[in-house]
């Protein structure tokens, strides 16, 4: 369990975390969600005993990490930003190294070793000097180092930043086939791998928390959540549909013609659209439900902050 | 854990061609030092002085060297970040790479021993004296090497790092020299002239490298390691983020 209560960090005269407090449970994966410069590395910089706060307290474990950094590292894996590793070694010395500092030995070790390296496919370039990878597997071996120990705690800054789609599809497999018992915060800025993989959200913008809550609660806040979107096969009247009860609003988009009925207070106005359609015997050629736009509701938070 | 990160320090000197390049500069050097400008053969003595009379400067340029990438560029590529957040302390971490480089520098020592070998078939020399002045030379060069490896600890820089360190190294060997000491003597007491003279890493080497193994000069060398080392840690510690 973490415990972060009244989290400051200054840096001369710019305030990179403002007051955050929060707790994560295992079984908790959170996404750190902010524009850049929010202060969500720094956050993590300090959760991981790289850094000391300015103010304010981190217990992870029911350790101070202040008091007990050493102790509470050897339960913590960590990717730093960009996935730093010594660019000399191979992928297998550099692991073999992580290995033997955590202290992993004999079978133990080998067999985590060979977990780790299938898990994250990095098997066929093992023999290669780090620095001559792709930015995809130099990735894979961040993260193989992270795991490595099998750690209660992991924290991931920003793991899948840099890597083609299928990449950062497996790594987000990875991180959901975690033990259910572990604590992962990972920071990031694609709003669907929160959905994809978290279940909770929390938004930093200008070092202060904006919103923490399940990825569900923040498609929530979005205008779109439960709106209807349809499109018509032939231009109709359909002033009518504003009318309804239940729906606040109606916007058109000009370049589609795509109709997008905004309902009041999240009803459900799924059945009055439908049975107006079908009443008036429209043609439509597309009809759903809205999930609730992430990045709407991101940049309508993060703006209002830095304003 | 010391061990462990020991043996990847002294590695990566190897995977990279640091250390040949360091070891092969230092034997040429040597070589060329002892022979053309020491008067290896004329001098008619059986004795490597003119070898050691040169590893002051040697070193001056060559540890440096070698010492400007320990940190700066753990802060360049970011694994400060990795190594910091591992369980080991920065402690470990410094001794680890202290070591390491000192090794090969050790290393590079042993190689000149052709050097030792054609002293030995040419004449009968004092062969305790010329190993108190290896180990005199060792000593020093770990000296030169924790001011390197503060410097470097300063500055994310490799570049600044060398050159830090090549001034710092070379008001250290200064500092003894005849022509500081002839500068200050107007108007310095011989006490504060001394105290000035006693800070230099030639008047403690002179003395070893004609093979007088004092307790003062080895103290002397392995307290500057320790000085260094721990002002390496103090950068370290405040640095570490930028």
């Amino acid at each position: 369990m973490i415990s972060v209560k009244n989290l400051c960090k200054q840096f001369g005269s710019f305030k990179a975390v403002d007051n955050l407090s929060f707790e994560v449970r295992p079984g908790d994966i959170v996404g750190f969600l902010g524009p850049n410069g929010a202060g969500k590395s720094t956050t993590m910089k300090m959760l991981t005993g790289f850094l000391p706060p300015s103010s304010g307290e981190i217990r992870i474990f029911d350790q101070d990490i202040l008091q007990s950094a050493k102790q509470i590292q050897r339960r913590l894996g960590y990717l730093p930003e960009g996935a730093p590793a010594y660019g000399d070694m191979t992928p297998l010395q550099f692991l073999n190294f992580i290995a033997d500092v955590r202290g992993l030995k004999g079978e133990q070790k080998k067999q985590r070793l060979a977990k780790v390296i299938d898990m994250v496919e990095l098997r066929s370039m093992l023999d290669r000097p780090i620095e001559n990878l792709s930015k995809g597997f130099k990735r894979r071996v961040g993260l193989a180092q992270a795991i490595l120990h099998d750690p209660q705690v992991l924290i991931l800054d920003e793991p899948t930043d840099g890597l083609d789609p299928n990449q950062k599809h497996q790594v987000r497999e990875l991180i959901q086939n975690l033990s259910k018992d572990k604590i992962v915060i990972i920071s990031t800025h694609i709003l669907e791998e929160v959905t994809s993989v978290c279940n909770r959200a929390m938004i930093i913008a200008g070092g202060k928390m904006l919103f923490d809550a399940s990825p569900d609660d923040l498609q929530r806040r979005s205008r779109y959540y439960k709106a209807i979107s349809l499109h018509f096969t032939q231009m109709t009247d359909i002033s009518g549909l504003a009318e309804l009860p239940g729906v606040e609003d109606m916007e058109i988009e000009k370049h589609s013609g795509r109709v997008v009925l905004f309902p009041e207070r999240q009803q459900d106005i799924m059945p009055v659209v439908s049975a107006y359609i079908r009443d008036r015997g429209l043609q439509v050629d597309r009809l759903y439900e809205e999930q609730g736009r992430l990045d709407d509701v991101f940049r309508q938070m993060t703006a209002e902050v830095s304003e | 854990m010391v061990g462990t990160l020991f043996r990847r320090e002294f590695a990566s000197y190897f995977a990279t061609p640091v250390a040949y390049v360091f070891i092969l500069i230092f034997l040429m050097l040597g070589g060329v030092f002892s022979f053309y400008i020491g008067n290896f053969y004329e001098r008619g003595q059986a004795d490597l002085l003119p070898f050691f009379n040169f590893h002051p400067w040697l070193y001056l340029f060559l540890v440096p060297a070698m010492a400007m990438r320990s940190w700066s560029e753990e802060r360049k590529s970011g694994t400060i970040e990795l190594i910091m957040t591992l369980p080991v302390t920065i402690w470990q971490v410094m001794l680890g790479k202290f070591l390491a480089a000192w090794m090969v520098l050790g290393l590079a020592l042993i190689l000149t021993f052709p050097l030792w070998l054609t002293v030995n078939y040419l004449g009968n020399p004092d062969n305790g004296i010329i190993l108190a002045a290896y180990l005199g030379s060792w000593l020093m060069a770990g000296a030169f090497l924790a001011i390197g490896m503060c410097m470097s600890a300063l500055t994310k820089s490799q570049v600044v790092a060398f050159i830090l360190a090549v001034v710092v190294c070379f008001l250290f060997v200064l500092s003894g020299s005849g022509i500081v000491l002839d500068a200050f003597k107007g108007w310095m007491s011989p006490m504060m002239l001394d105290t000035l003279a006693s800070f230099s890493f030639l008047t403690h080497f002179e003395s070893m490298a004609k093979g007088v193994i004092a307790l003062n000069d080895v103290g002397y060398f392995l307290i500057a390691i320790g000085i260094w080392l721990y002002g390496g840690f103090l950068a370290v510690e405040q640095k570490k983020a930028e």
